[in-house]
């Protein structure tokens, strides 16, 4: 469904930051991205959905080409890839409601959107996937009222009520605590399944990753130099990934956290 | 290797480095300032016997202030008024409105190139020229009257306002409008909703802040012949009317200590 074909971005500063990175995600698929700070991570997701421009190489999202797309076109090709962002990015002094409306404004006319009045089965969908999220009560509350993990759950419905096919999600744990972290990957990849959406999930937490994903992909300096199953990622793996480091502890699924799950 | 390092630090004393490093220049550039405060002082010409005269007529200002005279130019007082906050209301609504797109062309971060050049260079001549000379040129223009008056504020609001409001967008947080781009968005909306709730505290405060400027200027203003209670000050300082004066200038204040409370009031609630 998503075919990337020698993706290159080089920054202004010259810096690499892509190295022709082909990958292919098929419909349904939810993929795990991982690799250090500044291996190209973001980067890759935003070029994606061209917050960053591409420098060459094509995006094919079903067939048309993200990177050739006119601004009118690219602005309805977005409507399709709902994005979640590591610092939740809600817009913090407007509601919960509001910020899960503005995931239809590549639906709605500009007067709909400025008057707040979209149309009812927006307004349902939101409340519906509020619900979903437990976060109904919190409906006309300041989005900057709300706690870390709650502003997640609202960026997710953000995301899914503008009924994307795929979903680009940076870093969505990084700024959780660990049980609020493991709550949102099982949510967001819960709703994948449900809604048969496919997914790139940039994580820095290979357990986590590991724990919730079918499918990895690591990143290097802009390449891709590991693509598997869990299972697959062993201890020489990731030191190819991230460099030496003791990578045992990481990789071996502690009894603790079977237990935090259980009293969950 | 490291110890060693370690052990000739310990028990030395710490200082935080200074901002200038070389000795010489530091003291150097403290020398020459207190030489030219000294040297600007000493050019200063008081002429005392000038000034003791002075001191009478001060004094007779002064004491109006404790006799103001409300009532026997009352009608004045009023009309001018009455014609100083029309002016200010107006102007501030008027620059208000203007200055918020020239303020979104001001922000480097939402506008292309020209547009920001252009923006920046109203900006620019606006910021320039101080209100007086505009309202001496508008006056030639348009002659006596309250429309000039009422055209400089509305000139003036628009640098004031565009540049303030332009440098707070700059530093609105770019993840938020990011997310709603993302969404599929066209520029209007993603405006609406990614950038305006960001700025839109400090567009208010400054509003308001820009309408208490705008009030005193009117006063300002009326010296030049651009209408407003200006002008009816100028006429009482004119004929002596010390005490009149008086009456106008703690009207003026008041307006604007009613107008300073007001807009803490309106800020604290649009937070």
């Amino acid at each position: 469904m998503l075919r990337l074909q020698k993706l290159i971005k080089t920054y202004k500063t010259g810096d690499q930051a892509l190295k022709a990175i082909d990958l292919e995600v098929p419909a349904g698929q939810v993929l795990a991205l991982i690799g250090p700070s500044g291996a190209g991570k973001s980067t890759m997701i935003r070029c994606i959905n061209r917050l960053v421009e591409p420098t060459s190489g094509s995006i094919l999202l079903d067939g048309t080409d993200l990177a050739k797309l006119g601004a009118t076109q690219l602005r309805k090709a977005r409507r399709s890839m709902g994005m979640i962002f590591q610092e939740y990015a809600l817009v913090e002094r407007l509601t919960v409601m509001e910020n899960v409306l503005s995931g239809r404004l590549g639906y709605v006319g500009f007067w709909r959107s400025f008057l707040r009045r979209y149309p009812q089965s927006d307004v349902d969908e939101a409340f519906r996937l509020l619900d979903r999220v437990g976060l109904l009560h919190m409906a006309d509350k300041r989005a900057d009222e709300l706690s870390g993990g709650q502003r997640q759950r609202v960026g997710i419905c953000r995301a899914l009520i503008q009924n994307p096919k795929l979903l680009l999600v940076d870093e969505p744990t990084a700024s959780l605590d660990p049980k609020t972290s493991r709550q949102i990957m099982r949510l967001i990849t819960e709703l994948c399944q449900e809604r048969g959406l496919a997914a790139i999930i940039n994580i820095h937490d290979v357990a986590l990753a590991q724990m919730f994903v079918p499918r990895i992909v690591g990143l290097r300096f802009g390449e891709i130099v590991f693509d598997g199953p869990p299972t697959a990622l062993t201890a020489d793996k990731l030191t190819e990934i991230y460099g030496e480091e003791d990578w045992e502890a990481t990789i071996t699924p502690d009894d603790t956290d079977e237990d935090i799950e259980a009293a969950e | 290797m490291s110890h060693r390092e370690l052990d000739d630090m310990l028990g030395t004393a710490w200082r935080k480095p200074h901002f200038v490093a070389n000795p010489m220049l530091r003291w150097g550039l403290v020398a020459g300032f207190v030489a030219y405060l000294i040297a600007a002082f000493m050019t200063i010409e008081v002429d005392w016997g000038r000034v003791y005269e002075g001191l009478d007529r001060g004094a007779q200002f002064v004491l109006a202030f404790t006799s103001p005279d409300f009532v026997s130019r009352a009608g004045d007082i009023w009309e001018g008024l009455l014609e100083s906050i029309v002016m200010t209301v107006a102007a501030s609504v008027v620059g208000i409105l203007i200055s918020i797109p020239i303020g979104l062309g001001a922000a480097r971060n939402i506008a292309p190139m020209p547009i920001y050049l252009i923006c920046r260079g109203i900006v620019a001549i606006s910021r320039a020229l101080q209100e007086i000379i505009v309202a001496i040129l508008l006056v030639a223009i348009f002659g006596f009257g309250p429309l000039a008056g009422f055209l400089t504020l509305s000139f003036a609001t628009i640098g004031f306002l565009s540049k303030l409001l332009a440098e707070d967008i700059e530093s609105m947080d770019r993840v938020q409008a990011e997310a709603i781009k993302a969404s599929g968005a066209r520029w209007s909306q993603w405006i609406n909703y990614g950038v305006q709730p960001q700025v839109m505290p400090r567009l208010v405060g400054l509003s308001m802040y820009r309408i208490d400027i705008n009030f005193r200027e009117s006063a300002i203003l009326g010296l030049v012949g651009a209408g407003g209670i200006g002008a009816t000050l100028n006429t009482a300082f004119d004929r002596y009317e010390y005490d009149t004066a008086a009456a106008i200038l703690i009207l003026i204040i008041v307006i604007v200590m009613a107008l300073e409370y007001l807009s803490g009031i309106i800020r604290a609630r649009v937070q």
